[in-house]
């Protein structure tokens, strides 16, 4: 055992020595590598990212919520034109599900817009404004940099308040001085009584709290669409996880009874939960995970047969350093060795290298407020791959080499 | 003592169709503290006798013995541990690492030995100061003479404390003048008790040799003592 370390440490020192003397010709051999690795690990720090930013969204949005609709919004075994027909859902329905239900912690009505929001010469285009009760907050984990979440008084009045999410209130107020003042949403005037803290899901898109602003939602109707044409959603809130689906059976036997459905008749709404979202995201990581070990098995493929390629005339070059080596007593394992760790040597070069763009790469993205950080795992990550790539493309040169006859190799010329 | 015994060694090279009969039928037996010239015209099979009894190759019949050990049935691993630990081999195109210095390639043989560096630097060290080359230790092969090269070649051989030191034409590239000069340091080595056996074309390298043996065509011609320069009170037997 003490032989055999004793040997791949030689052979590391011997293989850094012959890495050295041909600079060049290894950077450019490693570029498969390189290019492999960052794939690799920048693919991997997106997955997480996305995944990070989807937990701290349900989080926000408050993980054990069901969202009664007119729209199933993951579930594609609904034929469009059925879910289209649906009666819509209006304050009506809302107000007797609330009436109705025991279960819930807490239930509001939630109608959204996209609206142009405008502070003095600031503006921010197509804003998610979404109208809604008082007791929205409830339904949520949202939190608070300033302010508070309009009251009963100002939701059941229709009073023109906002609530506006960090985002929108960082561009419109980048001194911090929103609270109080009034903003223009659609070319009417609102009073910021509230403003969020950052949430952190740019996910989420149109339910990243971040980009919205909220509303009472008298003003959606009265302003912005008529409630006759608007299906609202309602936002249900279970008391716990383990109540989730008590819950939700009592809000179909409601929603049915709401809607005056009969035994036969298939439910005219849908309960839409989070897990549909989970779904989706899961559908877009797949995405991204495909094409980046796509791309990073094209590459380290094309790396290994570089590196291959590379290996076979190093060891061609220096055939007669073989046979010398031999001669004084170099046993083939050695030889062997001394070439798979070349191989590997190079490989692992390529790797920082790619981890080393993978970094730069995780800063640029993270300016972008795409979540990504480079974490231990891929460091790993990024060393298993380039070191199992140099050993694999570096056996079969490293066998010739072992193989060769001591005597011929002194020979060659 | 015996350190080499063959017995009927033949060697033989396919080339195409052809056969080659690099060796025939060669017997031989060198003891310890000899002091062997091999010689012969061009092609008679001199390198490959020296290869052979280096362990670099294998007869394709026939026995060798070296000490106790019978090399024809050795495999890869075995065969390298014997070429590390009991022979020294030097060449006439000297074979050192290009890249690498005088000390470094001193000390090869010895990392193969798994010797560990600090004892490695040490011995390396100590075998170049006793060929001459105390102040070129840092120097790449390029950077040094053809005689010093040689030299370094030498330090190597000797560094594993070897049985035998085997040297194939180590004059070969080198000015007379120069060759001498490496054959002086071979008298030396020997005097200090070393086992020499030198390939050579000239005459007067052979002489400093205490037992010529002549080949052609692959057969040993002649086999003998042509000197008394032994260190008085060590026998030389010969068969
Ligand atoms: N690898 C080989 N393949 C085929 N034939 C070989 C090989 N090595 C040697 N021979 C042949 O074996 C014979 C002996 O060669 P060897 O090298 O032993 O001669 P030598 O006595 O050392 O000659 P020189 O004095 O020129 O060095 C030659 O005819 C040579 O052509
Ligand atoms: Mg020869």
């Amino acid at each position: 055992m003490k032989n055999y370390l004793f040997e791949l440490k030689e052979g590391l020192i011997i293989s850094l020595k012959a890495i050295r003397s041909n600079k060049i010709r290894s950077v450019l051999t490693t570029l498969g590598i390189i290019i492999g690795v960052w794939a690799v690990v920048v693919m991997t720090m997106a997955i997480r990212g996305i995944d990070e930013s989807f937990q701290t969204g349900v989080a926000s949005l408050g993980s054990d919520n069901l969202y009664i609709d007119k729209w199933a919004w993951f579930d594609n075994d609904i034929p469009w034109w059925e879910l289209r027909n649906r009666k819509n859902l209006e304050m009506d329905d809302f107000r007797r599900y609330v009436e109705l239900a025991k279960l819930p912690l807490a239930a509001a009505p939630s109608a959204g817009t996209n609206r142009t929001i405008k502070y003095e010469d600031k503006s921010v285009e197509f804003v998610n404004i979404q109208g809604t009760t008082n007791q929205y907050i409830n339904t949520t984990n949202l939190t608070f940099a300033q302010g508070r979440f309009f009251n009963e008084l100002e939701s059941k009045g229709g009073r023109q308040v906002c609530v506006l999410g960090s985002e929108v209130n960082n561009k419109l107020f980048p001194l911090g001085n929103g609270l109080g003042n009034n903003v223009k949403i659609g070319g009417r005037k609102f009073k910021v009584v509230g403003i969020l803290e950052e949430q952190g899901s740019w996910v989420m898109g149109n339910w990243n709290p971040d980009n919205q602003v909220f509303i009472p939602i008298e003003n959606i109707f009265r302003y912005f669409q008529s409630q006759r044409h608007r299906s609202i959603t309602i936002n249900v809130r279970a008391p716990n996880s383990q109540m989730v689906e008590a819950v939700k059976e009592e809000a179909i036997g409601i929603m049915r009874r709401v809607r005056g459905l009969k035994y036969d008749e298939r439910n005219d709404f849908s309960i839409n939960q989070q897990e549909g979202l989970l779904t989706n995201i899961n559908q877009t990581i797949g995405v991204i995970q495909v094409a980046g070990l796509v791309i990073t098995g094209l590459a380290l493929f094309v790396g290994a047969i570089g590196i291959m390629n590379i290996m076979f005339v190093s060891v061609k070059e220096r055939t007669r350093e073989i046979g010398i080596r031999k001669a004084i007593g170099a046993k083939n394992r050695t030889i062997l060795g001394q070439f798979i760790s070349e191989s590997a040597m190079l490989c692992l070069i390529g790797g920082f290298i790619g981890l080393f763009l993978a970094m730069i790469t995780s800063m640029i993205i993270a300016q972008m407020d795409f979540p990504s950080k480079i974490t231990p795992d891929s460091v790993i990550l990024a060393i298993m791959v380039s070191l199992i790539t140099g050993v694999l493309s570096g056996f079969a040169p490293a066998f010739t080499a072992s193989k060769m006859d001591p005597v011929d190799s002194l020979r060659y010329e | 003592m015996n350190i080499i015994t063959i017995e009927h060694i033949a060697k033989v090279y396919q080339v195409g169709m052809e056969e080659v009969h690099a060796l025939r039928d060669v017997s031989l037996r060198i003891d310890k503290n000899e002091y062997v010239a091999i010689m012969g015209p061009s092609g008679s099979g001199k390198s490959t006798l020296m290869n052979m009894l280096g362990c670099l190759d294998t007869p394709t019949s026939g026995l060798y013995n070296f000490k106790d050990h019978n090399v024809s049935q050795m495999n890869d691993n075995e065969l390298a541990t014997i070429r590390n630990k009991e022979i020294g081999f030097v060449f006439q195109t000297f074979n050192l690492l290009p890249r690498s210095d005088a000390l470094h390639n001193v000390e090869l043989p010895l990392i193969y030995a798994g010797i560990t560096s600090h004892e490695r630097k040490e011995r390396a060290a100590a075998a170049l100061e006793s060929v001459g080359l105390a102040d070129r230790m840092h120097h790449k092969p390029n950077e040094l003479s053809g005689g010093q090269r040689q030299r370094v070649a030498i330090a190597r051989a000797l560094v594993t404390n070897p049985s035998i030191i085997l040297a194939d034409e180590p004059t070969g590239n080198l000015d007379s003048k120069t060759g001498e000069d490496i054959m002086l340091l071979f008298n030396e080595i020997f005097e200090q008790g070393n086992t020499i056996i030198l390939v050579t074309h000239e005459e007067y390298i052979a002489e400093h040799a205490a037992r010529i043996i002549r080949l052609r065509d692959g057969l040993i011609e002649s086999d003998e003592n042509v000197s008394d320069r032994f260190i008085p009170g060590k026998k030389v037997s010969v068969d």
